[in-house]
């Protein structure tokens, strides 16, 4: 039953004389919770920056429910069903965090472009209760009508998190989702999370948080210097010699 | 639905101060028809640049070359066609549209500063273009002008020539005097009011999404290329008819309206007035355009009167220190007035309203659920 939503197939990226990724090869199981470890400078970001079309790979592709996506522009691969939250926010600063939440829902609703402009906002009532919904979920409701770049780096995380999930995304990317958060906001991150592993969501985290990691992935790969070193159940990469190795001895 | 209710008094407001203009503006000296109407056409070409500008986030320093392209587009249809004003100023609008598309095809390869000097490229372009190839459209340094024996075939169909030129006309009212601000202003509050509609439409917020962030809207889905042409054809549209009413209030068309200078003027109004802001464009180009023609016409002789309340001594005083500030100084002025507004309302005039009305209402700003996406009043 289970199969590969995203298969990442022998990819390399070189940046200049850095190789950022070698030989990477991956599949993402449909309904699982992947995550990606593996200390600074390993390789991740990049990795999650060829599959949403940011990062041409040097060689290999990258393949999505059966398609290659390898090549796509970045929109055209988010309105397949890849939705990315990155490490460093991204949001829209000088919007209220509502419509930061709208202008992705509307993405999803209307397709890349819509010349819509003699429609009301204030009637997408449908978007804009889809847009409160998800702030209320991510615990941001109560500051749905203030300016995005007064949130701080936590908030503007947990703002991310709802602008993607309110994509209903086949697969979504993660970035490092908890970096900034108090213990308690990550806590509250984790369940929302497994709310949506219930539902069968699948997703890519990178982690450098353990206790995110396993509590949420049912398989882990791990990355060092731009290579897969481990892969497999929780468990098994966690006792892995050659893992402990890369984080503990390895001064990279 | 509240927000509908504050947008459409703002637009009854609106619409009520441009119409009684010639009541308001008689104590200042400026209720004359053609500076009037030049106000109102130079409100349509600042709004309009505003939607690009002001919503996009992208700085067009062409946008003189459709407003150029109207006038000739609108000369030509008085001359071929007739001298009715409504297929003058639809044609100004089409060819303007189509010049916009082609430019903004190209120059939206680009943003920030290369995308301005690319606009900047093909306004002064065409600027010598119409000097030169194109004089047998343009008809060069002369300008475009009206001639007897124009062939105006749909005015000849219908019979309707008497003898010397025609002026230009709506439903066989000629457009002189007050007749002509008056069609200029509701052109201005329908462009108004359009313009307040895409502010508050879906297409409007992913315009101002793309000012804020344009590379996240790639990975949100959106292909904004499409958005930014279409805001550039829209307000290159607004050019146009800017151009074609030109025409139609004083129906000749030259080449020194596409000079970078007046594309520099309806930055320096929209600036001026109040970026993003609905009402702002068109205060900015109320003040420029009273500036330019009240202050010009300023000299010695009528301080001297201003000032004739004065003791002699003094009344040479204070002639002397204001004279360099106005007749041929009034760019002086204005640019001292647009330097202090630059430093201290960073918003423009219109911050400066919102400030006041803060300040007397004495609590802080009624944030309305639109306030901060579109300052608006
Ligand atoms: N666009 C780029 N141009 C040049 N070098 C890059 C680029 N992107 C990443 N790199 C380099 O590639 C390597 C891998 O970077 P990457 O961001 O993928 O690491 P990471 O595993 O995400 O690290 P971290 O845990 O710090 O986020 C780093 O050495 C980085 O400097
Ligand atoms: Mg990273």
């Amino acid at each position: 039953m289970s199969n590969a939503v995203l298969h990442v197939a022998d990819v390399h990226k070189s940046f200049g004389g850095l190789r950022a990724l070698s030989d990477i090869d991956l599949q993402v199981m449909e309904g699982t919770t992947h995550a990606i470890i593996g200390p600074n400078g390993a390789g991740k970001s990049t990795l999650l920056n060829v599959c949403i079309g940011r990062i041409a790979p040097d060689t290999g592709a990258v393949v999505f429910d059966g398609q290659v996506i390898t090549g796509k522009r970045p929109h055209e691969i988010n309105q397949m069903g890849v939705v990315r939250v990155f490490q460093t926010p991204e949001i829209f600063p000088d919007l209220t965090l509502l419509q930061n939440v709208m202008v992705p829902a509307f993405a999803k609703r209307d397709g890349s472009f819509r010349l819509n402009a003699l429609q009301l906002t204030s009637r997408q009532s449908a978007i804009r209760e889809e847009a409160e919904h998800w702030l209320e979920d991510v615990g941001l409701y109560k500051q749905r009508e203030t300016l995005a770049a007064s949130l701080s780096r936590g908030d503007k995380r947990r703002l991310e998190l709802a602008m993607g999930l309110v994509q209903h995304p086949r697969l979504l990317l993660l970035d490092e989702p908890t970096a900034g958060m108090s213990r308690h906001d990550t806590n509250a991150t984790i369940d929302l999370l497994k709310k949506f592993k219930e539902r069968g969501m699948t997703k890519v985290i990178i982690e450098h948080d353990m206790h995110v990691v396993f509590s949420l992935a049912d398989r882990v790969t791990v990355l060092a210097q731009g290579r897969i070193i481990a892969d497999g159940k929780p468990d098994e990469v966690r006792g892995n010699p050659v893992v402990q190795e890369a984080y503990l001895g390895g001064a990279h | 639905m509240a927000m509908l209710r504050n947008d459409l008094v703002l637009l009854a407001v609106f619409a009520l101060v441009v119409l009684a203009m010639p009541l308001w503006l008689g104590p200042i000296g400026a209720a004359y028809p053609d500076l009037m109407q030049k106000i109102a056409i130079y409100g349509i070409f600042a709004i309009g640049f505003n939607i690009l500008f002001g919503m996009t986030g992208y700085l067009s320093f062409g946008h003189a070359a459709f407003l150029g392209v109207g006038s000739y587009a609108a000369v030509w249809s008085f001359k071929l066609l007739t001298m009715s004003v409504i297929p003058a100023v639809i044609f100004a609008v089409v060819i303007a549209g189509i010049f916009a598309a082609a430019i903004g095809f190209i120059s939206l390869r680009r943003s920030g500063i290369y995308f301005s000097i690319l606009t900047l490229a093909f306004a002064q372009m065409s600027y010598n273009l119409a000097y030169s190839v194109l004089t047998p459209i343009t008809n060069g340094e002369t300008g475009l002008q009206l001639a007897l024996d124009d062939p105006r075939v749909l005015d000849r169909a219908l019979s309707t020539g008497g003898p010397g030129i025609p002026a230009p006309s709506l439903f066989g009212e000629q457009l002189v005097g007050l007749s002509g601000f008056y069609f200029c202003a509701v052109l201005l509050i329908l462009c108004f009011f359009l313009a307040m509609r895409i502010d508050r439409s879906p297409f409007g917020m992913m315009l101002k999404a793309i000012k804020s962030n344009q590379t996240r809207m790639a990975y949100t889905g959106f292909n904004t290329k499409p958005y930014t042409l279409a805001a550039f054809i829209i307000s290159g549209m607004y050019a146009g008819l800017a151009g074609g009413l030109l025409a139609a209030t004083d129906p000749l068309a030259g080449a020194e309206r596409m000079q970078w200078t007046a594309s520099g003027e309806v930055v320096l109004m929209t600036i001026l007035g109040g970026v993003g802001t609905l009402v702002g464009p068109v205060v900015g180009a109320g003040v420029i355009k009273y500036f330019e023609n009240i202050f010009s016409a300023f000299h010695e002789a009528k301080l001297h009167e201003a000032f004739s309340f004065m003791p002699d001594g003094l009344e040479n005083f204070f002639v002397a220190i204001t004279a360099p500030f106005v007749g041929e100084g009034w760019h002086l002025t204005l640019g001292i007035v647009f330097m202090l507004i630059v430093i201290f309302l960073p918003g423009g005039l219109m911050e400066g309203v919102r400030r006041l009305r803060t300040a007397f209402t004495r609590k802080p700003a009624a944030r309305e659920e639109t306030g901060k996406f579109a300052p608006a009043e």
